[in-house]
Formats: C-alpha cells, structure tokens, sequence
C-alpha cells in the first residue's frame, strides 16, 4: 500500500514528543511537582521484602521539614561532627568547582564540569558508604573524592593535565581516577560504568568478601542499554550493589521526559525488576545519607540491591561548553522547589545551634583560600595550555603491559618528527 | 583431542591453579555453553565460578570489566562472534581503553572467547568473521588458533597475559581440520598429530606465527579455519608453498612473516572475512612496506565477498580451494 494512502474511518496517528514545561521567556512553576512533607514516608527494615518498597518508588524521602529540623523515621541522627564535615566538603566543592569553571574560562584547561545544586548527593553517598567500598562515579560526583580526602591538588593536576597527573593527560579533565580511593575511572561513554559496578559487586560476593560497590548515573542515560544490563545483572545475581541515579532533571538541552520521566519515576523502574527502589529528596543532604546507608546495609546482608533516584536539579550549564539560557527559563533553578542543598544544611545546622554566619563566612572564607593554593601549587606543573610536547614518548606507553613493536616502531618515527 | 576438548582442558587447567578466574556466558555454566567448550567447569568449580549469564552481551562484558577492576579474571563467552556487538562498547571504550586511559592503574586482564567463522550453514548471524573490527582497536590482542594443540596452549596464554585478549575460535574446525571441500568427508582430528595435546599446562606464545609447512614458492599467510584451506590448495596443486599460521593477529609476527616473504618473493594472504578493510589489507601493506624489492609479483588476496553471509549460497561466498587456485596462478605468473 502507498504510504500517503489514508484509510477513512481510522485517525491519523500521531507521535508524543515530550516537551519540557518551560522554556526560555516562559515564567518556570514548579507547583505541578509533588513534595510531600519531610518525615512522612514510611521506613521499612533493610531487609525488607523489595515489593514493601514500591510505594517508596513515587513518593520522596525527605528528613529536613521546612524549620530546618530533622523529622521522621528516616532521620539518620548523624552525629554535629559528620553534619560539620559533610557541610565542609560541600562547601570545598563548590568553590572548588567555581575555581575550576574561571579557570576554564582563563584557558587553562579545555572542559570542566560543575555539580553545582548536586552537592549532597555524592558527599552524603560518600559519607554512608565505608572508606572500603567502591564507587564506580559519572562525571558530577566529584564530592566522592572530596568526601575521601583526595587531595585537591592531584585533582587539579588531572584537570590541566600536568606533570602531576597521574594518568599522563590521558583523560578529560574531570575524568579522575583513584584506585586507591576506591574510585573508578570515569569513562565519556556515558552509562558504561553502570554494569562494571555490578561486576565488581559480583566479584566481591565471589570471593566472600564484605566490601560492597555503588554504581552512578544520570537520568538522561537511563535510555542506553548499559542501564538495562546493570539492572538485569544486578536483580539476577542478587549483587550487593548500590545503583544511582541522579535525575537532575536536564541531559544538555533535554529534560527527564525525554528519558521517560513522563511516563513513571526513575526509581519506579526497580520494580520491574523485582529490586528495592527509593526516591530521595537529593537536595536532603539527610535523606540521601539515610537512604544510601538503608541501601548498603542491604546490599552488605546479602538482602540484594537498591536502585535509588537522587531527585534534584542541575543548577548550571551542563558544561563549560553549554549555555542553558538556549533551553530553559532563566529563573528555573531558583523556583526548584527543594532549595539548595549547601544552604539547606547550613540552616539545620544553624537551627541546632552549632553554627552561625560568622562562623559559616569564616569557614567559606579559610576554604576559598585553600582551593586557592592548591591551585597555586598545581598550577607550578603547568597547565594544559602550556604544555609542550616534552615527554611525549610516554603517550605510546600503556596501550600493553608491554609494548609490541608496531607501537615502538611508531613511537621511534613519531619522536623523528620533529628532528 | 578436538579443539573443544582442548579448549576445554585449557580452562580447567587454569581454574584449577589460579582461584580468581570466573567462566561465564549464555549457556555457560549449568550445559557448559552451547559448543560445551565450559562443560563440567560449573561441576568442578562451582557455580560461583562458572555460571549462566542473561542473554545481554554488553551486560557480560561490562560485569567482567567490573570483576577485573576487583582483581579476578574473567574468561567470558560470547555464544557467536555474530553477537559480539552489543558488547562492542564496553570492549573497545573500556576494556581496551582502560590500562591507557589510567596509565596502569586499572588493567583489564580478562578473555573474551567467540566461535566464529563460517562453512556451518549458520546464515548471515552465525558465520561472521569479525576479527579486524577489533585488530584495529589499541589496547586489544587478537588471537585465532587453527588446531587443538595450539587451542590449549594459546588459551592458556592468553589467560595469563595481562591484557585483554579477544578468542576467536574458529568453529569449522572446533570438530576436525576443513580443507574446503565441503562436499567430501572430514577427517577427525584423532587422526592427526596437532591433536595430540599434552595433559597439564604449557602454553603457545601469543605473537608468534606457526611455519605450518616450509617451502620456496611462495609465503601464504592464513589464520584459523583458512590455514587448512590453504594447505589443501596447495597441496593440490602441487606447490611448494611456505604457510605460515599467524595464531595471534595483534600482535603480529612481522619478523616470521618478513623472513618468509624474503625468502620466497611471493605472498599469498587467505582470509575468510570480507576483503574490504580486512586483515588482509594490513597484511598486504605490511609485506609490501616491508618487502617491496624482494617481491616478484604483487601481493594477492583471497577473502570472503564484501556481502553480509549468504545462507544458500554459503559455498560461493566460502573461500575454497578453488578460488585460492587462482590467486595462486597469477601470483605464480609473474
Ligand atoms: C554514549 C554517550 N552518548 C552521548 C554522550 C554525550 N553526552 C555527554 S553528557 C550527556 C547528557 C547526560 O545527561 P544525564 O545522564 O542526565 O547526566 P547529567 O549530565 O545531567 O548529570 C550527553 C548526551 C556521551 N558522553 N556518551
């Protein structure tokens, strides 16, 4: 039959292309999205059968109420000296993610990548999970490291790709790595380390060991088939594994719907694969802590995995290279309606009373000085503009254990080159 | 033995000396796979060592990639080379990538194993030859073995070197050596010497060729399934003809290959996969950078078509000893 050949008593179909709720010029209205009050959804056993966690799927854990008080049966009751460090580290991050950004923008290095409104959610994971588990990270968890005492001048090295880059400047800047540390090397194929986190879980249950895996990704790359295989691995095998999304809500220019929030919540799609789920306020920096430790308390008793929707927003561009004034309101950040996760924790920490302003200005003023120097001290091994091609041997080692002779044989005409 | 023995023998040779290497794939564990190159690993070892898998390929390669960052070695099935692809991210973005993009702080020493190859009526999904998709990734190691004796010994080494070594086994020839007649019986390989495989451990090295048969004609370069194709094309036509069995692709014997070609002045190079950016355009670059004086007549190659595999006219599209016959007159003509 000829395509344009209509039958008469049927409709036309149509194809649904999600469109987000705003756009630039438009005035952003959050009042369609559902908070329920901190302190309100139940918190069944670690243990739990995962089908008690469903209605879990489509609510929102929440611990800190609107008095910046912490309520409800998800209250972790962290210690004043956990909440001062986790505050500590968010606030490193974000100077730290303000110097990177600028410098960038000095033409210091190529790409950087700011996790700016996200910061409780990597730094509280980092805090709930032990120093001997693994983190197999996308690219705006850099509090993890942060959280673990990376020093940030090797991170910097990494950013410029310097003679103190540990990897030889073979990563995007903000690709870091630290076995160490526990954390995977990032990779730009976007989903990738999503099932590698469920194999180093297995491996882990293979050998009996009691060191448990977090996997980490957006919601946008929910849509690769990686996803689909992390999830099926994980439910099968019963990995003790934590899977992360963190729903942002933006993949570059395009919203959630277009991953299918449209259609059901991203933690909703644990259930289909017989995993427990939760939705998490992930501007909650007590929420995320609660529900990652709920979750690696499972995972470590051999009661499975935990698939976790981190429910915040991406409060600048997506990158160095992204305007987002191109796709979205302006104003939309600052409508969100679950804050900003930094000042948040700074109020409920106000609201114990073990901090004040001038404490806070003492504290922000002491870490924008010591993001300074260590940019100082790792911009004394260059940065990547200024980075000539001396050692340029070292980009043929690596490939191999050892090196074949093809690659020798190259290595020796590329050094020729410039004779 | 045949070559699924072999290779079989091979895997229970090292899961029995080294603790941390883990079997798994479609089929893999509980049946022993599909060709039962596993079968009884998940009895002797356990089923925490060799073990089914969903029929997700990326999912296999991706967990193993995880499982080697934890510091176990994973051996892993794809049932066909055919359904390699939807693991082809995961092998050449991370696995092949991630000694290089860490500088050695991740290594990825695992083996991905995938019959492939076709002459077994398997139509277009069931016979590819894939192998120069991944020759041309860094940070990969190919291998092909053409008898069960090198089978072992290759696999062998291939689980002991630190790096990612893709396995293909060539699945024509898993039964008994093809030479291409696919209308006169085949013999088993009990009859023949290179079955012969010694108990225990030894390994083949990877990177170096196997001369098969020395000769002063002309060098022929084969690998896998074709080294026998070749063989009995020459045989028949009454050349004297050097083969060499190239076994590992990357990396390749240059020197046994140079020395041949030196020696002969001819080359002949016998692929199964399509012609175009086939290995056997690496190969005929390489003989001709490297041999050009000492050449008689141009190189020459005999490949499979540049069509996806037909089922009912799988013997036209299989390089046989015919069309070897003929490439091997106009390299001789000149
Ligand atoms: C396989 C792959 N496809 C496309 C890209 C390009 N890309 C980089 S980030 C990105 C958006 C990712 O969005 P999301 O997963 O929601 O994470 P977010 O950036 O919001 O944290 C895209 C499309 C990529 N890196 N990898």
């Amino acid at each position: 039959m000829a395509r344009d050949e209509k039958r008469p008593n049927r409709p036309a179909l149509k194809l649904h292309v999600p469109e987000p709720p705003y756009r630039p010029g438009d005035t952003p209205d959050y009042s369609n999205i559902e908070v329920p009050a901190a302190g309100e959804a139940p918190r069944p056993d670690s243990a739990c059968d995962d089908k008690e966690t469903i209605p879990l799927t489509t609510h929102l854990v929440r611990v800190l109420d609107d008095d910046h008080k912490a309520v409800g049966p998800w209250d972790p009751k962290l210690s004043v000296d956990v909440l001062k460090k986790i505050y500590r580290d968010m606030v490193t991050v974000r100077v730290f993610d303000d110097r990177m950004y600028r410098a960038q923008r000095q033409g210091k290095t190529s790409f950087y990548m700011k996790c700016t409104g996200e910061e409780a959610i990597a730094i509280s994971a980092a805090a709930a999970m032990d120093s001997e588990d693994i983190h197999f990270p996308t690219y705006r968890q850099q509090g993890l490291l942060v959280y673990r005492g990376y020093p940030l001048v090797k991170m910097m090295c990494q950013i410029y790709s310097n003679a103190g880059d540990h990897m030889k400047g073979r990563q995007l800047p903000i690709m870091y790595s630290d076995k160490e540390k526990g954390f995977f090397s990032i990779s730009g194929n976007l989903a990738t380390q999503y099932p590698q986190a469920v194999g180093w879980a297995m491996a882990s249950a293979i050998k009996g060991d009691s060191r448990i895996a977090m996997g980490w990704i957006g919601d946008g790359a929910t849509a690769e088939g990686d996803f689909h295989a992390a999830m099926t691995f994980a439910s099968v095998y019963q990995a003790p594994v934590i899977l992360a999304c963190v729903n942002n809500q933006w993949a570059i220019s395009s919203f959630s719907g277009i991953a299918g929030a449209e259609q059901a919540t991203f933690a909703s799609r644990a259930v289909g694969y017989g995993m427990a789920g939760l939705r998490v306020d992930g501007n909650d920096v007590l929420a995320v802590y609660a529900a990652t430790r709920w979750a690696a308390e499972r995972a470590r008793s051999n009661n499975g995995p935990t698939f976790i929707e981190f429910f915040t927003y991406r409060a600048e561009g997506h990158s160095t290279s992204d305007d987002p004034t191109g796709y979205r309101p302006k104003e939309e950040s600052e409508a969100w309606p679950l804050g900003d996760p930094v000042l948040r924790l700074k109020n409920h920490l106000i609201a114990l009373g073990e901090w004040d302003e001038d404490q806070d200005k003492g504290q922000e003023e002491e870490l924008t000085a010591m993001v300074r120097a260590a940019q100082k001290e790792a911009e004394k091994l260059g940065v990547l503009s200024d980075q000539g091609d001396e050692g340029k041997e070292t980009m043929f080692e690596d490939v191999y254990a050892d090196m074949p002779w093809h690659i020798a044989e190259q290595r020796d005409a590329a050094l020729k080159e410039g004779e | 033995m045949n070559m699924i023995q072999a290779l079989n023998d091979a895997h229970k040779v090292a899961m029995r000396a080294d603790e941390d290497i883990v079997v798994f794939g479609e089929d893999a564990g509980y049946f022993g796979g599909v060709f039962r190159v596993t079968e009884g690993l998940q009895q002797e070892f356990g089923k925490q060592r060799a073990f089914d898998a969903p029929i997700s390929e990326n999912g296999i390669a991706a967990t193993a990639v995880g499982m080697a960052a934890y510091g176990l070695k994973p051996v892993i099935e794809i049932q066909f080379a055919d359904y390699i692809y939807p693991a082809y991210d995961q092998i050449v973005s991370e696995v092949a990538k991630m000694r290089y993009r860490t500088a050695g702080e991740w290594t990825m020493p695992m083996v991905i194993r995938s019959p492939y190859g076709g002459g077994i009526y398997g139509g277009q999904t069931h016979s590819q030859s894939p192998e120069s998709l991944f020759t041309h990734i860094a940070g990969l190691k190919v291998v092909v073995p053409s008898t069960p004796y090198d089978a072992k010994g290759l696999l062998l080494a291939a689980i002991e070197d630190p790096d990612p070594v893709i396995f293909f086994e060539p699945k024509r020839i898993y039964n008994g050596p093809f030479g291409g007649h696919h209308d006169q019986p085949v013999e088993a390989w009990a009859k023949r010497p290179e079955a012969e495989v010694p108990e225990g451990h030894y390994t083949v090295p990877l990177g170096k060729a196997n001369v098969v048969r020395e000769g002063e004609a002309l060098t022929v370069l084969a690998y896998g399934t074709m080294v026998h194709v070749a063989k009995t094309a020459m045989e028949e036509a009454g050349i004297d003809a050097e083969i060499l069995d190239l076994r590992t692709l990357v990396p390749l014997d240059i020197e046994a290959i140079e020395a041949s070609v030196k020696k002969t002045g001819r080359c002949l190079i016998v692929h199964e996969a399509p012609r175009t950016s086939g290995f056997g355009a690496e190969l005929s670059a390489l003989v001709t950078e490297r041999c050009f004086y000492h050449l008689e007549a141009p190189v020459e190659r005999v490949t499979g078509w540049d069509t996806p595999y037909p089922h009912s006219y799988e013997w036209t599209y299989f390089p046989g000893p015919a069309r070897i016959k003929k490439a091997l007159e106009k390299v001789m003509a000149q």
